[in-house]
């Protein structure tokens, strides 16, 4: 059985792709052709994998904020609450951006440079 | 008693605006980083203890000849009901003030300590989404952005080093190398407990001229300290290049895809500040590094180590001995 991390991030991979809402029996299908797909030996979330499995990393994906359900619809159908880029731009603010709040969740290789000392690095690269 | 609470009050604001203010514009910490960082533990150290030592030694000065005499009737009144006659008003307000003030202090530090654990908890879910393990080696995963971007996460056995596809486009081996080495020295180092300390004293004391100038030089420190691992093993050129790169790609704001507060995670207030860019206190910390590393200063000599070591020790030891030697001799 694949790891449940393993798992959240193979339906964020799905829904991240598709365009439209989806159910978790639809998920399981697409699970399971994936890993078909990829390989036969290590082909864990084959056919075994229960659509229960695939609704507890749904809601473990809701809990954390990424995915939502569509209310009203039965079967439940579920969507990415932002894009990957979106979630990747967020990291990537963390890791840029510098509001002196955030300054002691990350060690950045480099902190914040202002254009003009960005500038002035990149005259120095281009002496070396 | 009545000289303790003065001289531990003046140490406090000595502390909290002179010496921080002299240590920030000193040229000697870039040659020994290692005795700058213990120095500004014990001004921060100091400071506090001072700061509140000053309140309490004053507030009890009419019910007690030292510091624990003191203390002792002070719980004789809270416990037993003793009457509280010989307190007058200043004294009490000096009271009220250093138990709130130390309560304040502690609160702070729990609350920036579950901030940014929740905060890296959040990032490091995301990661493992969005992530994939790099060929570097366990703990280090790929990003795909195409701004050249390298940081570590701390998080014990669950740290982890993250890479962007753009930085990996752009460095060399060797480089790659540097900032991979530079990053590990933040997480081996345990970094993250300095900038856990430091951000907590700003937060708790803001408008406090010492806290704001030792995140400074602590965030400036750690990047030096690491900077040093890194050239145990690589050249200077390699690590001089490595973050001129690094620098000159990153002054780029990021793109935000989609509008703000699409996000669960941006609907709280403070958040917003994360679209501002540049903060005031990170630019002078690159400029000073490259300088350093470009123009090296010989290591301090040991004489002036030791000269140091023992200042810090001394900024320890005299509020502390203050406060409880003479609870001892009486």
């Amino acid at each position: 059985m694949a790891s449940l991390g393993e798992l959240e991030r193979a339906v964020m991979d799905l829904l991240w792709a598709g365009q439209e809402a989806a159910t978790a029996n639809k998920l399981r299908d697409l699970l399971a052709q994936d890993s078909a797909a990829t390989d036969g030996i290590a082909g864990h979330q084959g056919k075994d994998l229960a659509v229960t499995t695939v609704l507890t990393v749904l809601s473990r994906l809701e809990k954390k904020g990424l995915v939502e359900r569509e209310r009203g619809t039965r079967p439940h159908r579920y969507q990415a609450v932002s894009s990957r880029a979106d979630h990747t731009a967020d990291l990537m603010h963390e890791a840029l951006g510098s509001a002196p709040d955030r300054e002691a969740v990350l060690a950045r290789f480099i902190g914040s440079v202002s254009e003009s000392e960005a500038a002035t690095l990149r005259k120095l690269l281009g002496k070396n | 008693m009545f000289w303790t609470s003065y001289f531990l009050a003046v140490l406090a604001l000595v502390l909290a605006w002179p010496v921080p203010v002299l240590l920030s514009r000193a040229e000697w910490p870039a040659r020994a980083p290692f005795m700058a960082m213990v120095l500004w533990q014990a001004i921060a150290l100091a400071g506090g203890l001072s700061m509140i030592g000053a309140m309490l030694v004053y507030g009890l000065e009419p019910i007690g000849d030292n510091l624990i005499a003191g203390l002792r009737s002070l719980a004789g009144m809270v416990l037993h009901n003793e009457p509280t006659t010989a307190l007058g008003f200043w004294h009490l307000f000096a009271l009220s003030a250093a138990a709130l003030l130390s309560a304040h202090l502690v609160f702070t530090l729990l609350l920036t300590y579950v901030k940014i654990e929740r905060q890296r908890r959040r990032h490091r879910e995301l990661l493992a989404l969005l992530a994939s393990p790099s060929d570097d080696g366990p703990g280090t995963v790929v990003i795909n952005h195409e701004s050249p971007v390298a940081y570590c996460l701390p998080g014990g056995a669950r740290s982890v080093t993250v890479l962007s596809d753009g930085l990996m486009a752009a460095l060399e081996p060797a480089e790659l190398r540097a900032v991979l080495i530079h990053e590990n020295a933040h997480l081996s180092q345990r970094h993250d407990l300095l900038l856990w300390a430091f951000a907590a004293w700003r937060q708790a004391l803001p408008w406090f001229p010492t806290t704001r100038l030792a995140q400074v030089a602590v965030n400036s420190l750690i990047e030096m300290l690491a900077d040093d691992v890194a050239l145990r093993t690589e050249s200077k050129g390699t690590l001089i290049k490595a973050i001129a790169i690094v620098a000159s790609g990153s002054a780029r704001p990021v793109e935000r895809f989609g509008p703000p507060g699409t996000s669960e995670r941006d609907s709280s207030p403070e958040d917003s500040s994360l679209s501002g860019t540049g903060g005031a206190d990170s630019p002078r910390t690159t400029a000073s590094r490259v300088s350093r590393l470009l123009s090296p200063k010989p290591p301090l000599p040991a004489a002036q180590r030791a000269l140091v070591l023992a200042a810090s020790a001394m900024l320890l030891a005299v509020p502390t001995g203050l406060l409880i030697v003479p609870g001892f001799l009486g």
